[in-house]
């Protein structure tokens, strides 16, 4: 189970609360999909879920424990703007080491190609990068995952070939998703629940 | 002379849905104003200098590595133009090669005409905001430092003090729904979608001919979206032309009338939007797996696979637009052939690989960053 318990958060300097006594509890072989109008929080809450930010009441559990303070997080983000997740001086060989051992299959299965791997993050369109991300996330041994509006950068045969490799995926591992998109005909394909925002705080 | 009456002659044309017409599908509303196309790319190719992947540090040589080949794409007046295809393929580089914003290693060859005129690189930099207009790909474009209203409103002319510019874009943000107090923040306060809708109000700030939006919708919930498309479309409808790319086909063909399927560097196929009604009227294999991989149409991953994940296609389609309206001899090289002369006017910009999304977008008022992402 991921457990968000409790949770309020607001940005410090302003006072606005985004999530005030916020629950929500996911299952590792659910695919839940947040809905929200832009700039409601969604955003928030996966850095939330996944130890970016801290919640200033309330906690994270997975399976009954806090986020881990050291070593990879059990709970992966994948980001909406894959340019701002990479090392911009970094080669993406060493980004892709970032989370240990990639497995070969891993790369083939996101359609990564081996050439990518010696160039920079700028040598390469949004979409590239993203598989990079995505790898990454994969290759920390997730218990789950969270993306956020990871897809939006990939063409549709992109994106169809990613989701149904990642639903393959995070059901053989057992690997819980919570994912945000704007597509309903997205969400109508992938999530196994939806959760309204805005109706439940 | 006969030239001109032929333009004049093509002016009055009307084009019907989907009609063939120098070798390229037309829509209703396409017509070419005083006639030539409000916006021509023609045989574009764009290059980069890269060193060899994989070979030793010292005994690496340079090479060029072609991203985009041959690329022919014209905007109408009154007209949206989707640009759809595959992750990769030079979307942003041909919004970035339209702009007159090339990397340092680049190698651009190919003729580029904006009202009628031949452009070459510097006049391209010079229409840049000031008739052409950037929604850019990648939120990095905004100044980290400088609060979004500011650079929103950008500079005051002569000709216009900068209270009216305020008023201006007071009235876009409500527009877009972005309260008052958003103008005194900085990028890093908004969301993703917030970050969009400034820089949609960018572009739309300086009354551009043609606005080049690189995928304008990501992050904007479905509202926003359609309200933004609904606004280029009454942008386009005022005799102006929107080149929209995007990987959203579903919200594109909304609003779009023709719509260029894009591949490995090149335009496959150019098509009404019509024609995405059903995919056999789609003539390129792309196409139609991009048609059939949409999450409404059976989310197909693409069949015939290579071990990249790409698509295999059987050569390219003899199907870009090769026809000319202006004449021959006017015709302008962007840039020279290969060699010393090919390298970019701006070359000397600062730039390259690493701290590239910092602060040098002072003229993000024009939407005319340059940063981020590349494709």
């Amino acid at each position: 189970m991921l457990e968000a318990r409790d949770v309020s958060f607001g940005y410090p300097g302003t006072k606005r609360l985004l999530y005030e006594g916020f629950d929500l509890l996911i299952g590792a072989e659910e695919r839940v999909a947040l809905g929200a109008p832009s700039g409601f929080g969604k955003t928030t809450l996966c850095r939330i879920l996944a130890g970016y930010e801290r919640p200033l009441a309330g906690e994270v559990l997975v399976d009954g424990a806090p986020l881990p303070k050291r070593g990879a997080c059990p709970v992966q983000l994948i980001l909406q703007h894959p340019e701002a997740a990479v090392d911009p001086r970094m080669r993406m060989e060493k980004t892709l080491a970032e989370a240990g051992e990639v497995s070969e299959r891993l790369l083939d299965e996101l359609g990564i190609r081996r050439a990518w791997l010696r160039r920079f993050p700028h040598e390469l369109s949004g979409g590239e990068l993203q598989r990079f991300c995505i790898a990454r996330a994969l290759a920390a041994n997730p218990r789950y995952l969270v993306a956020d509006e990871m897809s939006t950068m990939l063409d549709a045969v992109t994106q169809a070939q990613i989701w149904r490799f990642l639903v393959a995926e995070t059901e053989r591992c057992g690997i819980g998703l919570v994912f945000v998109s704007h597509s309903p005909a997205l969400t109508e394909r992938i999530a196994t629940r939806v959760v309204d925002l805005a109706g439940v705080s | 002379m006969a030239e001109q009456e032929h333009g004049r002659a093509h002016e009055a044309t009307r084009h019907q849905n989907a009609q063939v017409h120098h070798h390229h599908r037309h829509a209703p509303v396409s017509r070419h104003e005083h006639g030539h196309h409000l916006l021509q790319v023609e045989d574009l190719s764009v290059s980069f200098r890269m060193y060899e992947e994989g070979a030793p540090f010292f005994k690496a040589r340079q090479r060029e590595v072609e991203m985009i080949e041959a690329l022919s794409i014209s905007v109408h007046a009154g007209e949206i133009v989707a640009v759809v295809g595959a992750s990769g393929s030079g979307k942003t580089l041909l919004a970035d090669t339209i702009l007159g914003l090339f990397e340092p290693n680049a190698t651009v060859r190919g003729r580029v005409w904006f009202d009628g005129e031949p452009m070459d690189a510097a006049a391209l930099q010079r229409v840049r905001g000031h008739g052409i207009s950037l929604v850019p790909q990648s939120v990095n474009h905004l100044d980290p430092l400088m609060k979004v209203g500011r650079q929103v409103e950008g500079f005051a002319h002569p000709d216009e003090p900068r209270r009216a510019r305020r008023r201006r874009r007071e009235r876009l943000f409500a527009r877009y729904g972005l309260a008052e107090h958003v103008a005194r923040r900085y990028p890093h306060e908004l969301s993703g979608g917030m970050a969009r809708r400034v820089l949609l109000c960018c572009a739309l700030m300086d009354d551009p001919r043609v606005i080049v939006a690189d995928e304008p919708t990501p992050g904007l919930d479905l509202d926003l979206a359609v309200r933004a498309l609904d606004d280029f479309r009454s942008f386009a409808d005022e005799g102006n032309g929107v080149l929209l790319i995007t990987h959203d086909i579903e919200l594109a063909l909304r609003v779009a009338d023709r719509v260029a399927v894009f591949k490995d560097g090149t335009v496959v196929e150019e098509t009404a939007v019509a024609s995405f009604a059903s995919p056999d009227l789609l003539e390129h294999p792309f196409s139609r797996a991009l048609w059939h991989a949409l999450p409404e149409h059976g989310f197909l991953p693409g069949s015939p696979l290579d071990a990249d994940g790409a698509v295999q296609l059987p050569g390219r389609s003899s199907l870009h637009c090769g026809a000319r309206l202006v004449d021959d001899v006017s015709r302008v090289e962007l840039q020279g052939g290969n060699g010393a002369g090919a390298t970019c006017p701006n070359a000397s910009e600062p730039s390259q690989g690493v701290g590239r999304r910092e602060v040098r977008d002072r003229n993000a008022d024009e939407g005319a960053g340059k940063g981020g992402s590349r494709a």
